[in-house]
Parts: structure tokens; C-alpha cells; sequence
């Protein structure tokens, strides 16, 4: 508790006391206006800051906040007392019930704000810093300059991205990724901040500021998420500024109308009690339970999902991510391994080692992953400069001279450019031909393999609600059609260009129907125009990919694809909390609404549709953290 | 331009009504204030310098809302 909060819940133990005393012990013999003055002393104790606040709202021409309701309500039945009844509790204890509601708000809002924020903060509050004669210090992580040396502990998480200089051990990721899978690193490797270190002490040089590390980033992202907000939350808003105007009109309305329909009808008027269901109108007018409900279980929600290595970078992403009804996946890196591995030589002409060889040799410049696959099937050491002449062939391959030969590796397209003859291949993968000083050789076959979870998690995501599942490949056709039937997805393009995916992505967003929304998911690497196509881009295996990270809605940090589903059920429990909110207090308070308009309510049944909506709101809330 | 603030307010109307506020103020492009993490983020227009912007940005808080605080330098 705050200061201000301690200090609100002294005045209210004061004027509670002070209020029983009176009730009590006041003779009933007094005149009406010596028991109003001796009721306004803790009536001001608890209420002067509402009454001046609704004092500045009048001046500052904003009549409609809680505070003047608060204001009029109780000086209405202060008078009503005054003039009628001589009953003044009602007035007092209907400001000090108002209060303790509030501090009880201020209080649950603010523990579960601290609450959510802790759970997601992976961040450590120290690191050891080394300095050069090799002396341990402990600082503040801010401090540590990009380039020192720090001391990790087992048992610690990291504080700051860096490069492991001595020391080997395990790393548990599972505030990154949510999985408790142990990544093992050495001398050389790259350690994430956030993770934790489980084996022996390791030293790193820092290669990032505290503010720029993994950890740091995930937080601010997450933290920052609930800015985007949601359609519920503009709807809420608007609600809001609607219903409290509305609300206090028909008070108004029913505290002359109610009256002048009696008289009309020849009944006493019976003025003083349609004052009190007007006032009692202005009491349930608050949208303070609405308003705050929608924002914390979002926050929630997204920080629930952050603990499970799901980052959504947005109220409105999440909201996108229950309606998702069509998933469209790239293949490479998604759905397969994107670890490519030589499985096949045919109609070598030459040695099969040689073949390899040679082709590793000629690709041994490139970076894509089958250029990676040959370098590892490769038995020989690769020896650079036996290659010279490269030459990338741009969607086709390469062409270089090794040890003065000339060796052609890429694709039919290739071949058919260089015009030389060759062979389809009918097996599935990704094939590589390859022609020696202008004749064919053969070619290689490399396959890549599904993920264990591939298959799970297209069933998965039907279960979840996808209508309809689409894979993407800029592989062959017969390689897509067996991969589609193992993988079970709807449908399937292949031999597609990047350029292309944006089109089919465009062509599926056409044949969306009412709200639903389509997400496409990809590795993040080369779809980043996709991911934005999209209504919905998801990254996968984005675990220290900036890049990634950048281009994606929701970012998943590890690559299993079952976690597309979860995803989605995060989502989707988190709309439906958000769906009870909305229809419980609003229901609530215009049941309470109807009731006192026929005079069965009164002000305790106002407070409760108030601070009890608000109390039950906020706990149904905090359920999409779990 | 876009900065972050650190805010202080005591519900979720109040802040929402804050954040309308600052929306009319000149010099302010679009503000959105995230009750959750008590931060106001505010682009600036063109031209604008926050120095300059932000008490006023404040001024119109305070008038719907009395209780307010926006922490600036």
C-alpha cells in the first residue's frame, strides 16, 4: 500500500467509528440541524477531496465524473435528511462505502499490475562485473559498458546478451521460450540474457547494453504490448462516455417524472423517494468497472502468454489471433527442419565422393542451407582456394572452377540454361545437378525432414477453430504433395517465389469470411513482406533473431509448431474473459439499474453494483495470466 | 517524434479521459495512455518540440482530471 492509499484508509476507519458512534449514541431529541452538523464531521473527513474534486470538474466544465455523482448523491440525501426523513447515515456510509471501494480498487489493481510485471520480468537486478585484475564486482546491469567481462553464477540468469569466454555449461531457455530445454554452450557461444544458467560458473563478454539485451527487449515489448489496443477496448471507451451522460439524464428524468406521473394520476407525489432512486442512479452511473476490466485482462493475457515464450506485440494482435480461421504456413523452417541433409547421389557419372566435393567446393562461398547440407557431406576438408571463378547463377545456382575444372551446381532451370541435358528426379527433396566441364554428372538429393510436432499441430490447430490450413513452398510439386498429405493441411502451393507467397496471401485474404482472420506463419527470415500482408504475421524460432522479432505480430521464441495452437487458445481464453467482463458489468448494472428505478434498490445495492463488478472483474481478470 | 511518459492516475476513466485530452492538445499527433504500465506515449507533430508541448499536455489533463501527474523533465 502507497501512502495515499494508507492515508485514505485511516479517514475511513476514522469516520466509520465516528459514524457508529453517532448512530448509537446520538439522543434522537436533537433538533434535525444539530445532528446534520454533528454528522458532517465525518462526512468531510471522508469525503472532502470528492467534494472538491467535483467542485473542479464543475469549473473545469467536466460535470460528468464519478466524483460530482459522488457529490450530489450524498448532499441530496444530506438534504433529504435535513428536510424529511432526519436519517443521515445513509449519506456518510454511502461515501465511506464508496471510498473503501475505491482504495480497495487502487489496492487490486495496483497488486495485480505489480503482480503480472513480475512474473514476466526475467530480468536480473545485478551482474558481476570483472574487472582486469580479475576482482569481482557487483553493479547495477545498467552500468556494465558493452565489452566487459561478467561472471554468471550457476544458478543466476544471465543479465546481458554476450559471448561465453570460459566455462562450459547448460542454459535453461525457459523464460525465452517457455520450454525448460537445457541449450548447452561453450567457449565461443552466444548467450541470451533471461536465461538460466544450470551448470558451472561461466565468464562472458558483453556484446550488448542491458537496455538493448534480449531480456530487456522482450519486457518493453511485452510492457508495451497493451498500448495497441484492442477493438474491445474502444468499444468499452466509447460505452463509457456514452453511459455515464445517459445514466445521469435519466436520473434527472426520474426525479421529475416519477413524481408529476403520480400527481397526473392523482397520488401523492411522494418527492422525496423518487429523489432517492434518482440518486441512487447516480451512483451505479460510475464506468469505472467497465473501463478497467477490458485493459487488465489483456495485460494479463499477454503476459500470460509471454511466460510461454509467445510474445503478442499487441491488445489488437491478440484479439486478431482468437478470430484466426485461415493459417497459411511457409514450408522451410516451419513446418520442416529447414536442416538440410544429403540422403541420395543418382546417375553419378563420376565417383560419388568426387561429386560431392566438387559441389561443395563450388558452393563453399554460399550461405543458404543447401550450400551448408553439401559442406557437411562433404568428406574432405574444404580446401577455398582451390576454387576460383564463382559465379552466383540468381535462381539457379552456381558456377566456379575447382582445381580448373569447371563445375555447374543449381537446379533443372540451371541446366537447362547452360544447356545440358539431364535427369528428373521422382524422389522427394530439393535436388542439385551437377555438370563437370559442360557434361552431366548426376545429382544430389537433399531432403529436409517435418518437425516431430508438424503433423500435431495442423490437428491441433483444426481442433482450436482454423477452418482452413494452406502450406506454402517454393519447393517442387511432388515434394509440397507428399509433405501436404503427411502434414494433413487443406491445401498447398509449390514452385513459389517469394514474390509470389505475397500473391497467394492476398488471394486467401479475399476469400475470407465475416470477422475471421488470416495469419501466416514463417521462419521471419525472408517473409517479412508476407508477415505483413498478413492480418496476422507470426514468427517462428525467433529466439535472438532480431530480424524477426521486427517483422512479426506474434513471435513465437522456440520453433515447435504446436505452439501456433496455443497461441490461439491463449487468445481465444483470454476474448472470452473479456466477452464476460463486458456482458457481467454491464449487465449488472443495468440490473441494478431497473431495480432502483422501481425502488426496490437502494445505496448499498448502488455501491455493490459499483465496487462488488469491479472486485469480481478484476479477479475473473487475472485468470488469463494462468 | 515519439516519447514515452511515466504517469500517475488513479482509474481506468480517468486515464482514458487523460489520454482524449492529449489527443486535443496542439503539437500532439497521437497519445495513447496504457493505464496497465502508467506510461503516456505521445507522438508529436511535425515540427513540434516537446519541451514546449508537454506542459500544456499536462494543463489539459488536469482539467478532466484533477488528480493527474505526467512526469516530464
Amino acid at each position: 500500500m502507497n501512502k495515499k492509499q494508507k492515508n485514505v484508509l485511516v479517514r475511513i476507519l476514522v469516520s466509520a467509528v465516528l459514524l457508529l458512534g453517532l448512530h448509537f449514541f446520538l439522543p434522537e431529541t436533537l433538533p434535525r440541524w444539530v445532528a446534520l452538523l454533528c454528522y458532517l464531521v465525518p462526512y468531510l473527513i471522508i469525503g472532502h477531496d470528492i467534494l472538491r474534486k467535483a467542485w473542479k470538474g464543475i469549473l473545469h466544465r467536466q460535470p460528468f465524473d464519478e466524483c460530482f455523482l459522488m457529490a450530489v448523491a450524498t448532499v441530496g440525501a444530506l438534504l433529504l435528511g435535513l428536510l424529511r426523513t432526519g436519517d443521515f447515515d445513509e449519506a456518510v456510509a454511502v461515501m465511506l462505502f464508496y471510498q473503501t471501494g475505491e482504495l480497495f480498487q487502487s489496492y487490486a489493481v495496483g497488486k495485480s499490475r505489480r503482480s503480472i510485471t513480475e512474473l514476466m520480468d526475467i530480468r536480473p537486478d545485478t551482474a558481476h562485473l570483472e574487472a582486469e585484475d580479475g576482482s569481482v564486482e557487483t553493479v547495477d546491469p545498467d552500468e556494465v559498458e558493452v565489452g566487459s567481462v561478467i561472471v554468471v553464477k550457476p544458478g543466476e540468469r544471465v543479465p546481458i546478451d554476450g559471448i561465453v569466454l570460459s566455462g562450459v555449461s547448460a542454459l535453461d531457455t525457459a523464460a525465452l521460450t517457455g520450454e525448460s530445454l537445457p541449450r548447452d554452450v561453450k567457449p565461443g557461444d552466444e548467450a541470451l540474457s533471461g536465461c538460466v544458467n544450470q551448470g558451472s560458473v561461466l565468464r562472458l563478454r558483453t556484446t550488448r547494453d542491458f537496455g538493448e539485451s534480449t531480456a530487456s527487449k522482450i519486457m518493453d515489448m511485452v510492457e508495451n504490448a497493451s498500448s495497441l489496443k484492442s477493438r474491445s477496448e474502444a468499444f468499452i471507451t466509447r460505452f463509457a462516455r456514452v453511459y455515464t451522460p445517459a445514466v445521469c439524464f435519466a436520473a434527472l428524468a426520474l426525479a421529475l417524472l416519477g413524481p408529476l406521473v403520480r400527481l397526473l394520476m392523482g397520488l401523492t407525489p411522494d418527492w422525496g423517494d423518487w429523489l432517492m432512486r434518482a440518486l441512487t442512479f447516480l451512483v451505479i452511473s460510475c464506468p469505472c468497472a467497465l473501463v478497467i476490466s477490458i485493459p487488465l485482462t489483456f495485460f494479463a493475457g499477454l503476459g500470460g502468454a509471454s511466460r510461454e515464450g509467445v510474445l503478442i506485440k499487441g491488445s489488437n494482435y491478440l484479439e486478431a489471433l482468437a478470430d484466426t480461421g485461415i493459417a497459411v504456413f511457409d514450408k522451410t523452417g516451419t513446418m520442416t527442419q529447414g536442416v538440410f541433409e544429403v540422403s541420395a547421389v543418382h546417375h553419378a557419372a563420376i565417383p560419388e565422393e568426387e561429386l560431392i566435393t566438387l559441389a561443395a567446393h563450388a558452393e563453399c562461398f554460399s550461405t543458404h542451407p543447401i550450400s551448408l547440407s553439401l559442406r557437411r557431406a562433404c568428406a574432405e576438408p574444404i580446401d577455398e582456394t582451390r576454387v576460383t571463378d564463382v559465379r552466383e547463377e540468381a535462381g539457379g545456382g552456381v558456377i566456379a572452377k575447382v582445381d580448373g575444372r569447371e563445375v555447374a551446381c543449381g537446379n533443372t532451370r540451371l541446366m537447362e540454361r547452360l544447356g545440358i541435358p539431364c535427369d528428373e528426379c521422382h524422389s522427394l527433396g530439393t535436388v542439385v545437378h551437377v555438370a563437370v566441364d559442360g557434361s552431366y554428372c548426376g545429382h544430389i538429393l537433399i531432403a529436409d525432414h517435418l518437425k516431430p510436432h508438424a503433423a500435431e499441430a495442423i490437428r491441433a490447430l483444426r481442433e482450436a477453430g482454423v477452418r482452413r490450413t494452406v502450406m506454402l513452398t517454393g519447393d517442387r510439386e511432388a515434394a509440397a504433395k507428399q509433405m501436404a498429405a503427411d502434414l494433413g493441411v487443406n491445401s498447398y502451393q509449390a514452385g513459389l517465389l517469394p514474390q509470389d507467397k505475397v500473391t497467394w496471401v492476398e488471394k486467401l485474404l479475399a476469400e475470407k469470411t465475416g470477422s475471421e482472420k488470416l495469419a501466416f506463419v514463417g521462419d521471419g527470415l525472408n517473409d517479412a513482406p508476407v508477415l505483413s500482408r498478413a492480418d496476422l504475421g507470426i514468427a517462428m524460432g525467433a529466439l535472438g533473431s532480431d530480424a524477426a522479432i521486427e517483422a512479426a505480430d506474434v513471435v513465437l521464441m522456440d520453433d515447435d509448431p504446436l505452439k501456433i495452437a496455443r497461441a490461439i487458445a491463449i487468445a481465444r481464453k483470454c476474448m472470452r474473459i473479456v466477452r464476460e467482463n463486458i456482458v457481467f458489468a454491464i449487465g449488472v448494472k443495468l440490473i441494478c439499474l431497473l431495480v432502483s428505478a422501481l425502488g426496490l434498490g437502494s445505496m448499498w445495492l448502488a455501491i455493490f453494483a459499483d465496487v462488488g463488478v469491479m472486485v469480481l472483474a478484476v479477479l475473473n481478470a487475472i485468470r488469463a495470466l494462468r | 517524434m515519439k516519447k514515452t511518459y511515466p504517469i500517475e492516475v488513479d482509474c481506468a476513466n480517468c486515464a482514458a479521459k487523460m489520454e482524449e485530452a492529449a489527443n486535443k492538445t496542439a503539437g500532439v499527433d497521437k497519445a495513447v495512455v496504457n493505464f496497465m504500465t502508467l506510461k503516456m506515449i505521445v507522438t508529436f507533430s511535425e515540427g513540434a518540440d516537446p519541451r514546449e508541448v508537454m506542459p500544456r499536455v499536462l494543463a489539459n489533463c488536469k482539467l478532466v482530471e484533477d488528480d493527474c501527474e505526467i512526469f516530464f523533465k
